[in-house]
């Protein structure tokens, strides 16, 4: 039994749209573990297996670990493979993320970002992909279900580039977004099999005709230059997931870039953020622009490979720039996305006063209010000069927290 | 965001408040607009005081912050009422629509509503059971829901809803009959204090 999926407007939850975008692509091979809240992507695709809709091989697995592993294997066999996860499952796929990308896998893994054990919560954060930033993966974040049902059919196209040949996470927000029905374009299944065509390993185990190792050992006398070349596919992804981005927007009229710029044109302060909270801030934005305030945003897609200089061109111009952050620094120069947006700052002769806020720890609300007191404070800051910053306790605010 | 209705929905687990939801959403979505539909992100058991929401807009919407001052709120289990505080952030012109055996004037006081504050009340369970067979007082409340705030072409949004029970239960035909008579006697028996 086949049911054909066609062009229409459908109402699907995140994860539904993950999955859906999964039985297009029709993988060789997916290995499946369950955990909340991405459970029910590889839930709704086994079904698919089930129903023959799809010709996978599901491997049902005891761990994430062995999640990965097994996709590692199947993708290093030359199978097109796929699996899902999410927080601890991603923090026990851990060692097997640096061999996925240092392998050159082209393994592509919906991530709903929940926060991390201790204490326990399964709500969002980003906390568990944010970890694994240096895995040598390609981070893409979705705002809502449509760019995960359009970033996963990309993430193929972009991962098996044979310029690219790493491994791509498609990074969702968790319950918000996973669990969340929204309208969703699908495509043909014509379309998405002619988009991301057949998979063509440029090196496979289980061609014997061509014998390869996979996994050698590698010591003080070439490791060093394998991981230095390991960093330019790593870069060099950025004009494969800009073509592949601008041919989707020519073929299906919704075209993706590195990250969308709201409203930052002739802004005069913006906003970085990641996911959903980008949605919520438009909003914000709009009603801003209303009052005559030059407020924009950057929504950053792409955060591996890191577009620093596209980033810093676009923000070097503002008078004051706050970066979201969705994760917690620990005691580093604040969060991530902020360390790595001022940084790549830093070489500008002309550049804004930048800010840092951590929210939405655990899945904690982000409202209106909050993301209107940030653009408030940055009007300030523009106004009157950046505030002192004595301690790095100091560099972070945190938004919507009892203290 | 002008002309945006946010719903909140509450429910014990398993009487289907997601499923409300999903279903508004659904109808919504086929009649053109724009919508979320989402549960209360939260461990979900049996009998626990449970919650979901609809965003419904011309315009697409794209904010994803939680429901807090929703201008319509169903209630699907009379006993929540004093165990949860169902009229929280309800606007002064806001509308609560309830599942009990009992008129709405006498939750008006209970509620302490304001004037404008309109409470509906229709006996939804008695009306799953004689429909259905079954105490899922969802479906009847999705049809007072429709009928009381005039959101949608409440024929087609039967229509639609019917169409789709088709689907899903192809090999129980009673189900989707009995469905769409307590959608159209919700709407009918429906009433204000």
């Amino acid at each position: 039994m086949s049911t054909k999926v066609v062009r229409e407007r459908i109402a699907l939850t995140g994860n539904e749209a993950a999955a859906l975008a999964m039985k297009q692509i029709n993988p060789d091979v997916c290995a499946a573990y369950p955990i909340t809240p991405a459970t029910e992507i590889m839930q709704i695709f086994a079904q698919y297996v089930a129903d023959g809709q799809v010709n996978t091989e599901l491997v049902t697995v005891e761990s994430e670990h062995s999640a990965m592993s097994a996709t590692i294997g199947a993708a290093a066999a030359g199978a097109r493979s796929m699996t899902a996860t999410s927080s601890q499952g991603l923090a026990l796929m851990w060692e097997m993320l640096y061999i996925a990308s240092g392998l050159r896998l082209p393994i592509v893994m919906p991530m709903v970002n929940r926060a991390l054990s201790a204490p326990i919560n399964i709500h969002c954060d980003h906390s568990d992909s944010m970890g694994a930033r240096d895995a040598g993966w390609i981070h893409i974040f979705c705002e809502n279900g449509q760019e995960v049902y359009d970033s996963t059919i990309q993430a193929i196209r972009i991962s098996e580039h044979p310029d690219v040949l790493l491994p791509s996470m498609v990074n969702f927000d968790g319950f918000i977004i996973s669990h969340a029905m929204e309208p969703v374009n699908t495509l043909d299944d014509e379309d998405v099999k002619r988009f991301i065509g057949p998979y063509r390993p440029t090196y496979q185990l289980l061609d014997v005709d061509h014998p390869i190792t996979v996994g050698a050992i590698d010591l003080t006398d070439y490791y060093f230059e394998h991981k230095r070349a390991q960093v330019e596919p790593t870069f060099g992804a950025w004009k494969i997931i800009e073509q592949v981005g601008e041919e989707f927007g020519r073929k299906f009229g919704r075209k993706y870039g590195l990250f969308e710029d709201y409203r930052l044109d002739d802004a005069e302060i913006a906003i970085v953020v990641l996911g959903s909270t980008a949605g919520t801030a438009k909003v914000v934005i709009d009603q801003l622009r209303a009052k005559g305030v030059k407020a924009g945003m950057l929504k950053l897609r792409i955060f591996r490979p890191f577009p620093h200089k596209q980033i810093a061109e676009a923000l070097s111009g503002m008078k004051a720039v706050a970066v979201l952050d969705r994760s917690e620094g620990m005691a580093s120069m604040g969060g991530p996305v902020f360390a790595e947006i001022r940084s790549a700052l830093y070489d500008y002769d002309k550049r804004p006063i930048t800010v840092n806020y951590v929210y939405g720890l655990g899945g904690r609300d982000i409202t209106l209010a909050h993301i209107n007191s940030v653009y408030g404070d940055l009007q300030r800051f523009a106004a009157e000069g950046k505030p002192t910053v004595d301690s790095i306790s100091d560099l972070v605010t945190y938004l919507g927290v009892r203290e | 965001m002008p002309n945006m209705m946010e719903i909140r929905w509450h429910g014990r687990g398993g009487q289907g408040a997601k499923t409300a939801a999903l279903l508004v959403g659904d109808a919504v979505l086929s009649q053109g607009k724009h919508m979320q539909a989402f549960p209360e992100y939260g461990p979900e058991r049996m009998g626990a005081p449970v919650q979901s929401f609809n965003r419904i807009s011309d315009a697409p919407i794209t904010l994803h912050c939680h429901v807090t001052n929703p201008s319509v709120v169903v209630v699907l289990d009379p006993t929540l009422i004093g165990a949860t505080d169902v009229t929280a952030g309800l606007p002064n012109d806001g509308i609560i629509i309830i599942n009990t055996d009992r008129p709405a004037s006498d939750f008006r006081e209970k509620l302490g509503l304001e004037n404008g504050q309109k409470v509906y009340t229709v006996d939804a369970s008695k009306i799953a059971r004689e429909t259905i067979g079954r105490d899922i007082p969802n479906t009847p409340m999705l049809g007072a829901l429709i009928r009381v705030t005039g959101m949608l072409d409440f024929d087609a949004m039967l229509e639609d809803t019917r169409h789709k029970l088709e689907k899903k239960f192809r090999s129980k035909p009673g189900v989707v009959e009995g469905n769409v008579q307590a959608i159209q006697r919700a709407a009918q028996e429906v009433k204000s204090d």
